[in-house]
């Protein structure tokens, strides 16, 4: 009884705030935007010019109301897409029934409207994934570095030279959706 | 006065509070930092599907939202529980797109208008007749930047 309590020592009250500032600063992530960005084709209302296409040069990608998987005629895991997709666009063997050149290759996709879109966004992933890696592996062996270091001009020469070209089909209405 | 001070013998000195602006400081940051500001509530339930290659939405400003899912409970009654398209704070029809878009338009800058782009935030469940609905008429309305919403999927998978 009677002692003063000393006074308690604030000055590294600031440190420790400071400290807590930074560790939520740190740990709060901020929910940002993200998202696959397309472009779609404008409408017009005359029927589209059908144009006449080697079928070698199609992968032809279609998924049904059952988020079943047909690419070029034949049943697909959506996993093996994106190396399917990759062989078929640069055609490494010169094989007879894939694209002639990865400028002429065209990937048809056609959904139902009774597929669930997260499949049909995951297909989309996929492919659009075949094309990113591809444009990687070009820019590595091409100039030595990763596609995202290379100058503006030099991507969009990639870009031209392997275009990314995804068709969309009317979808078909089997499921009556 | 003597009263208290008597028992204790002496005043005990008082706490400092210096230091309490910076707590509030902080709080204030924390706040800031984790609030999302909402600009419309959802009435309805969206899970946006998970994807790989995607890419950031730079500016916030220049983006409108496109919500397509199947509505909450508690709108269940009402709405039924098909898969439905909310613009701003209320469920609209796939004819309302034109006019939305056009007041998103008025918002930004002339010059800018042209960088707009509409986001899609669709749910994972929802079948792709209404979503193919909604990207015919951003077709048609020449809103032909769009962006599906997505998260980033786990790596290993």
């Amino acid at each position: 009884m009677g002692r003063p309590s000393p006074e308690i020592n604030a000055s590294s009250m600031a440190d420790i705030a400071f400290l807590l500032l930074i560790f939520f600063l740190v740990t709060t992530t901020i929910d940002v935007d993200k998202g696959i960005t397309v472009k779609l084709p404008p409408w017009s209302d005359e029927p589209p010019e059908t144009q006449k296409l080697k079928t070698r040069n199609v992968y032809s990608v279609l998924v049904n109301a059952n988020d079943d998987l047909l690419v070029r005629g034949e049943p697909m895991m959506v996993r093996d897409l994106k190396e399917n997709a990759k062989v078929f666009i640069m055609n490494p063997q010169k094989l007879e029934n894939m694209s002639e050149r990865p400028t002429s290759a065209i990937i048809s996709l056609k959904n139902d409207r009774g597929t669930s879109y997260g499949s049909y966004l995951g297909v989309y992933n996929e492919l659009k994934a075949a094309y990113n890696e591809i444009w990687e592996e070009q820019s590595q062996s091409q100039h030595g570095m990763p596609y995202v270091d290379l100058p503006f001009d030099k991507k969009k020469e990639l870009r031209s030279s392997i275009p990314l070209v995804i068709s969309e089909a009317e979808p078909t209405d089997f499921a009556k959706k | 006065m003597s009263k208290f001070s008597k028992k204790r013998g002496k005043t005990v000195p008082a706490i400092s509070t210096a230091s309490l602006p910076d707590i509030i400081f902080i709080l204030l940051f924390f706040f800031m930092v984790v609030t999302v500001l909402k600009n419309s509530d959802l009435m309805i339930d969206v899970i946006v599907p998970d994807a790989t290659e995607l890419q950031k939405l730079e500016k916030k400003s220049l983006v409108s939202y496109l919500y397509i899912g199947t509505p909450k409970e508690r709108y269940r009654e009402t709405y039924g529980s098909a898969p439905r398209l909310q613009l701003n704070d209320q469920f609209a029809t796939i004819d309302e797109i034109p006019l939305f878009l056009e007041k998103e338009k008025l918002k930004i800058q002339e010059q800018l208008q042209p960088l707009m782009t509409a986001s899609l935030r669709v749910d994972r469940e929802v079948t792709m007749g209404i979503v193919q609905d909604v990207k015919t008429k951003l077709r048609k309305t020449g809103q032909l930047k769009v962006n599906y919403s997505a998260k980033q999927r786990a790596k290993d998978l």
